[in-house]
């Protein structure tokens, strides 16, 4: 899932302060998994809008709204619902809801309330990880399942480098040295002779590195 | 300029049980602030931190929880998240520029004792002290 992170209130309430009436809008994707942006998180930013602009000495009108996402056209649509009961929305989905709402609605102000940080998974009760760095260029199926893109600080793709201490990174003694357990875990599955294997050169033209990415399926295009 | 804060407590059931049997005028008795407003929950698991936030946009001045002592929550964890629950509001207040002793959490035995009165107690003083809250027209 895609990770984020509430903004400070007060970083929230400056964006809005001149808004009259504000929509605070949920997505239940997944940033309701992570309990950033979800029904209960928009109940609580909500409260914190109020609260913040009454110290300031401002009113303004909060309502709270969830869209099952904010990620597709049809799904940000549903926005006409609030037709007229808004002039600013918070967005509390990732930084995709974002713009999707600033794309598809031209006339409409938002804002975000989260810090969009990662892709990543819950590995402890309240506890994410970047798990995924997005690369578009997977090599997973040379690495144990395990990232190097994501999880190696200096994402590597040839073993560890001379900062790997008994597993652990030599940026902090908390994050593991993914290649320690890339090297691990092929032992264990017997495939350790692939380390011997020199990773080519990278094609970073899928990464990021040549501006904005799109994904286009013919199959499902018509 | 005299000044009786809003407060309004939230408090588990199991935690507040007998002290509440007394009855408002037998917890008065006993020393208990009239201007501190009991809501009871059903545990303190049960606490969310919107309730929080709510009460303090209803207009208190301070607001504490009194739940059971983290190991001994008849739920298991329910008082160990109202703890943290409470932190999360601490830190909200801190965003927003509002002293986050405004909020706290109580931990104590269940039963009639005398610590129920001494929390009312302790959070009139403090937020007598410490004024108006800022979103009602304080300054900080």
């Amino acid at each position: 899932m895609i990770v984020a992170e509430r903004k400070p209130a007060d970083e929230v309430v400056a964006m809005v302060q001149d808004a009259k009436k504000i929509l605070v809008l949920g997505c239940r994707g997944c940033v309701t998994v992570c309990s950033a942006g979800g029904e209960r998180e928009v109940e609580i930013m909500a409260s914190l809008i109020r609260l913040g602009l009454k110290k300031l000495g401002k009113k303004a009108k909060v309502i709270e709204g969830t869209l099952v996402r904010q990620c597709d056209k049809e799904y940000i649509d549903g926005i006409d619902q609030w037709k007229g009961k808004y002039d600013a929305i918070v967005s509390m989905a990732c930084g995709v809801g974002v713009n999707f709402i600033a794309n598809l609605r031209s006339k409409d102000r938002v804002f975000p309330a989260l810090n969009t940080t990662f892709f990543g998974g819950s590995t402890d009760q309240g506890v994410w990880s970047e798990q995924c760095a997005g690369c578009g260029d997977c090599v997973l199926h040379l690495t144990g399942g395990l990232c190097p893109m994501a999880r190696c600080a200096k994402s590597l793709m040839n073993g560890p480098c001379g900062g790997s201490v008994d597993g652990r990174c030599e940026i902090h003694q908390d994050v593991e040295c993914i290649w320690q357990s890339i090297h691990d875990r092929l032992g264990r599955l017997d495939s350790q002779d692939s380390m011997n294997n020199i990773a080519p050169i990278r094609d970073w033209s899928h990464g990021g590195h040549g501006g904005p990415r799109t994904s286009q399926r013919d199959d499902l295009t018509v | 300029m005299s000044f009786t804060p809003n407060i309004q407590a939230f408090c588990c059931h199991y935690t507040s049980q007998q002290s509440l049997a007394e009855g408002k005028e037998g917890l008065s008795q006993d020393g208990m602030p009239a201007n501190v407003t009991i809501n009871r929950m059903v545990c303190g698991g049960k606490l969310q931190v919107s309730s929080l936030l709510k009460a303090f946009e209803d207009g208190a001045d301070g607001v504490y929880v009194v739940a059971c002592p983290p190991d001994k929550c008849h739920n298991v964890k329910g008082s160990e998240r109202a703890g943290k629950r409470t932190a999360a509001v601490k830190k909200a207040l801190t965003e927003l520029g509002v002293e986050a002793e405004r909020v706290e959490m109580y931990h104590m035995e269940r039963g009639l004792h005398p610590e129920f009165i001494v929390a009312a107690r302790e959070m009139n003083k403090r937020i007598t002290d410490l004024g108006p809250c800022p979103f009602n027209g304080g300054s900080k």
